[in-house]
């Protein structure tokens, strides 16, 4: 569609220029109904069936406000180490948008719930990086559309468009980081870290389902460059809906190798709204600050403020999970890991589900090696989030409870996991019905195990003699009767007491 | 004191989704300008110590239990709709970006 | 015309009460007064009889009285939604919708029994002072058909001064009660902000709207505020208290004693723009409460002044936005939708066709005082304006009970004769806007007619938040002392035919 972008080489980029990075990160609250009706607030469900006078903007219908998205908007603000407002209100964003049952989107302006926070960032190194926060405020939803015909469902070249508004109305919490600065070459780094540890934490205080990949959680990444030695920020692009953290991590690098390019060549950056694309990395420019709307911001008549109490606020603050840099510290040091280990399993995403597996008696080194290794790689394979397998914590600690106790083999473990995976039910219920119990009925080895000396006398002669290493190989032809079901320990001794040696 | 231009009036036109005519462009300034003339007063008293006022009711923290209520069925959500389709609100092709 | 027509609505509740009439005879009646009369007035949009006629016989069948008013027909604005009853707002914008749910005040009348004549007419999403900004066609003033019934709600008072309705609901954003209650004649009463709940009231201006009572007497628009008044969770703005004593208030004024009451006269709300015969009707009304045993004094309020200009930019800023729901999308009108015109396009053409020209008007004067730039000079002014008028209201209200005022510094103007000086037609509501933009309530009640041209003339009585109840104690302590009014209604031309 656009012609390919010139882009300097990101070392140069680095050499030249500093990044400077504004992340806004938009939240979808888990709360069981709409911000402001009683709708339910589930994801998906046939189109216009989560719908009211009030979300649908009929005329004469007003909205109340959802008592516990202002709690968890407060929760995420304590969270985020903010102020939270004495007294705040919601204001109306107006502009048209089809998507938009009101044409006003009812969010908060000059007056937002928590301000003035930050959130300490771990890199892979180690290193903390500290993003401070603007803000987080509340907002609502909007519907989506369905661009039919033209090309694939895009909206340019469309005929007409198909709107569904079960998601207008769904509770929003907005998180704005005043500018991040001094990252360097660290930058899409600090941008991805950033996501990532929000997320965790959005995750640990129960608020959202912090699911980019169904769009309850979103990132728009706003960068800029300023020459070396510049004081002033350069000219910035907002990229739109990165929705993958190595999304962000790319955009951002994307956006600063162009935006390099450009001044070199001696242009200047166009302040615009950018879009990114997943299939190869890049942006393409949207709307620029000369078409953007005027707003026409102006408090909210059809709700009242909001006055948090102190009394209030502080019982909220009694309900904030550990800090992510403390959490960190403490996994570390409980369970004995090395720095690149624990790296990896930040970096998975899978911590909650390590903790959550442990706590249902697995030992903290197989509940990793789980979640980390086999079961992020079937995520992955599958195009889904980790915390969406099909698999839950307890099912993954039986099966590690099963392995422990020689019921099941690491081999014959991963067999039931992908069973559980494939929908076939409890772990126990798959190793009953896959058959996959070690063979641990004597009755039956003994005959494998006779079986196998018959045939290879010559091989029971030597073990008869002394020479007990040879019984590998009937061990060998044991397990492959048995189809590796068998215990070889087990058959070891077996073999040893059948030849008597 | 305001001097509402027709380019102007057509920038309003433009936000608020009218496709005013020539002649409503005319009338409109020439009517918004004497409007705006006189109500350009408020400023003679809007001091800066004055707190503005945006609801007549003096009250605070309105909350609704986070409980579900009935809504409308899909046949009650479309029933009123210029046009329809899988359920769905059927509309125009939007040129426009997400905001 | 059937004597039934002519009875108030607490004669009638009485009557079907005690099983007297019913009030299926009740409403027949009615329905035929409008089938006489309407072509004339043309005061409503919509006569749904089967549906009034349907729930008159329900309060006939049922054992027990519903509610005081219970089988006491009304005429509902058509802002206010109505479950499976087309709700216009006056505007083609809207023709043929149909919503699917009820006001909370429709529901309220559905619930106490009161059966829906049917739907008013009123100026275009409430906006104007003469019913003349319908989409379809003006309703007359009952007194002399080629003037205006006042507006918005020109419908609902033009319906009960002309016995098509005992009672009516209206709604008030900027006197659209109260105007057209002086005008015709008749008793329109602003409730205070928060005391009637807005949920299914198609919003003007959010933060000024008020649904409440049009009525020929006071006491019957007491009853009827009891009815469709409290707290409602559906609207944020409800107060969560109980109703005041209204009906009681008015029973108390009834008794023709206003001693040991304080009332204020408004020293700003006279002069130029003021008809002689307006003056010397109020001047008449002041008299008579204090005749009546009221203590009466001047009071000063110096920022009424600023209450039109501040008016003129919050309710268009706050319209600007309300309406922006129209936009073809969802419900309602829509043109140009042939393949070729995107959404946008769609959009502003049918904005365009659907709108009449105040509305677009005030959308655009909304857009403006609204837009980066302008916004303190213009809204955020206005509404520091609005703090300076309750601290007038609050300074008042500590030396007296009630303010008094006329209502509107003119009787009835001719149909068409502001319709192009927009600044003329806004002057209508200079004395009822202050009690919008302060949220307290305020009531209309006639003072006889102007010596000048023998129309009506109303006396404005205001309150305090919440102090409805002091309305109508001397409002009906007044009415009382005045004397009936609409028994020289003029014989509607036609109607006995
Ligand atoms: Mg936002
Ligand atoms: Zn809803």
């Amino acid at each position: 569609m656009t012609a390919v972008a010139d882009l300097m080489d990101y070392a140069e980029v680095i050499e030249r220029y500093d990044p400077v990075l504004g992340l806004e990160v938009h939240v979808e609250l888990n709360t069981n109904t709409k911000m402001f009706c009683g709708c339910p607030n589930v994801f998906g469900g046939e189109p216009n069936t989560h719908v009211c006078p009030t979300c649908l903007g009929l005329p004469g219908a007003l909205p109340v406000l959802n008592g516990k998205g202002v709690e968890s908007a407060i929760r995420i603000g304590l969270a985020l180490n903010c102020e939270i407002a004495r007294w705040c209100r919601f204001a109306r964003k107006n502009y048209f948008y089809p998507d938009m049952p009101k044409n006003f989107q009812t969010s908060q302006y000059d007056e937002p719930i928590a301000f003035d926070g930050y959130l300490d960032v771990t890199l892979d190194d180690g290193e903390v990086v500290r993003v401070e926060i603007e803000r987080a405020h509340m907002e609502e939803d909007t519907g989506k559309s369905l661009h039919v015909g033209g090309a694939t469902g895009r909206i340019h070249g469309a005929d007409y468009s198909l709107l569904d508004y079960n998601r207008a109305g769904v509770p929003l919490i907005e998180i704005v980081t005043k500018p991040i600065v001094g990252t360097g070459e660290r930058a899409p780094e600090v941008a991805r870290a950033y996501v990532n540890t929000l997320r965790d934490l959005l995750r640990a205080l129960d608020v959202s389902d912090v699911r980019m990949d169904q769009g309850s959680l979103r990132c728009d990444a706003n960068v800029s460059l300023m020459a070396r030695g510049a004081t002033e920020f350069g000219t910035r692009t907002e990229t739109k809906n990165v929705n993958s953290l190595r999304s962000v991590e790319r955009a951002v690098r994307y956006e600063m190798t162009r935006q390099g390019a450009v001044l070199a060549g001696g242009g200047t950056v166009t302040q615009e709204t950018r879009h990114f694309q997943e299939s190869d990395g890049t942006t393409s420019a949207g709307r620029t600050k000369e078409t953007a709307e005027d707003y026409r911001y102006f408090p909210e008549p059809d709700l009242v403020p909001i006055a948090p109490s102190r009394e209030w606020v502080d019982e909220l603050r009694k309900t904030m999970p550990e800090k992510p840099a403390d959490r960190r510290k403490r996994i570390q040091t409980e369970w004995n890991l090395t720095p690149e280990e624990l790296r990896d399993l930040f970096n998975s995403g899978a911590v909650d589900l390590v903790e959550a597996t442990v706590a249902a008696g697995a030992k903290p080194g197989e509940a990793r090696g789980w979640w980390v290794n086999f079961l992020a790689q079937e995520a992955n394979s599958r195009d889904v989030e980790l915390t969406t397998l099909p698999i839950t914590p307890a099912q993954v600690a039986r099966v590690t409870e099963l392995v422990a106790s020689g019921e099941l083999t690491n081999k014959l473990a991963r067999e039931v996991v992908k069973g559980v995976l494939a929908g076939e039910g409890e772990p126990d219920d798959v190793v009953e019905t896959r058959g996959l119990k070690v063979v641990s009925d004597d009755s039956a080895l003994l005959a494998a195990v006779d079986e196998a000396l018959a045939a290879q006398p010559d091989v029971a002669d030597k073990i008869r003699g002394g020479k007990v290493q040879a019984a590998g190989a009937i061990v060998g032809a044991v397990m492959k009767a048995t189809k590796g079901q068998a215990d070889a320990k087990r058959v070891r001794e077996l073999i040893i007491e059948r030849v008597g040696a | 004191m305001p001097n509402i231009s027709r380019a102007e009036v057509a920038h309003l036109a433009k936000l608020a989704r009218l496709a005013v005519t020539d002649e409503e462009l005319d009338v409109f300034a020439g009517q918004l300008d004497q409007i705006l003339d006189s109500v350009a007063k408020v400023g003679e008293v809007a001091s800066e110590d004055v707190p503005p006022t945006s609801h007549a009711v003096p009250l605070t923290n309105v909350f609704r239990e986070d409980v579900e209520r009935p809504g409308l069925t899909q046949q009650q959500a479309l029933a009123g709709a210029p046009s329809a389709e899988e359920g769905r609100f059927r509309v125009p092709r939007i040129l426009g970006e997400e905001q | 015309m059937t004597e039934l027509t002519r009875l108030t609505a607490a004669e009638l509740a009485e009557k079907i009460h005690r099983r007297e009439v019913s009030s299926v005879e009740v409403t027949q009646a009615h329905l035929d007064r409008i089938a006489q009369v309407d072509d004339l007035v043309h005061a409503f949009l919509h006569v749904d009889a089967e549906g009034a006629l349907a729930a008159a016989k329900a309060v006939d069948e049922a054992p027990e009285p519903v509610s005081p008013l219970a089988g006491v027909p009304l005429a509902l604005k058509d802002v206010l939604t109505t479950k499976g009853i087309p709700t216009t707002c006056g505007s083609r914008t809207l023709e043929g919708w149909i919503p699917p749910y009820d006001a909370t005040v429709t529901r309220k009348l559905r619930e106490a029994g009161v059966p829906i004549l049917g739907k008013t007419n009123m100026d275009e999403f409430a906006m104007g002072s003469s019913t003349e900004n319908s989409a379809f066609g003006p309703t007359h003033n009952p007194w002399d058909h080629a003037r205006i019934p006042g507006g918005s709600g020109g419908g609902s008072s033009a319906s009960v001064a002309a016995f098509e309705a005992p009672l009516a609901i209206g709604t008030d954003t900027g006197g659209s009660i109260r105007q057209p209650g002086a005008v015709t004649g008749t008793v329109g009463v602003k409730p205070t902000y928060g005391g009637v709940s807005r949920y299914g009231l198609v919003a003007f201006s959010s933060s000024l709207d008020q649904a409440g009572p049009c009525a020929r007497t006071v006491l019957d628009a007491a009853l009827l505020h009891e009815v469709v008044a409290g707290h409602d969770p559906m609207d944020s703005t409800s107060i969560d208290a109980p109703v005041p004593p209204v009906v009681a208030a008015a029973r108390e004024g009834l008794r023709g004693d206003l001693a040991g009451v304080k009332v204020g006269v408004v020293t700003e709300f006279s002069g130029e723009g003021y008809q002689g015969g307006v003056l010397r009707s109020f001047e008449g009304a002041v008299a008579q409460l204090r005749e009546l045993g009221a203590e009466v004094v001047e009071v000063s309020c110096p920022s009424f002044v600023y209450a039109l200009p501040a008016y003129y930019l919050i309710a268009p800023s706050e319209c600007s936005s309300n309406l922006a729901r129209f936009d073809a999308m969802r419900y309602g009108l829509r043109v140009a939708d042939d393949g070729e015109h995107s959404a946008e396009e769609v959009m502003s053409l049918t904005r365009e066709a659907g709108f009449g020209p105040e509305v677009k008007r005030r959308i655009m004067l909304g857009t403006y005082a609204l837009s980066s730039g302008y916004y303190d000079a213009y809204y955020g002014s206005a509404q520091k304006v609005r703090t300076l008028i309750t601290r007038d209201f609050d300074t008042a209200f500590e030396k007296v009970d009630v303010l008094v005022s006329p209502t509107t510094p003119t009787t009835a103007f001719k149909i068409g004769e502001r319709v192009d000086d927009p600044m003329a037609m806004y002057l209508s509501d200079i004395c009822s806007i202050p009690a919008n933009l302060a949220g307290n309530a305020a009531m209309s009640v006639p003072s006889g007619l102007s010596d000048e041209d023998g129309l009506p003339v109303g006396l404005q009585i205001m309150a305090p938040a919440l102090a409805d109840d002091r309305l109508y104690r001397v409002g009906a302590a007044y009415e009382l002392a005045r004397g009936d009014i609409l028994g020289r209604l003029p014989e509607l031309k036609g109607a006995l035919a």
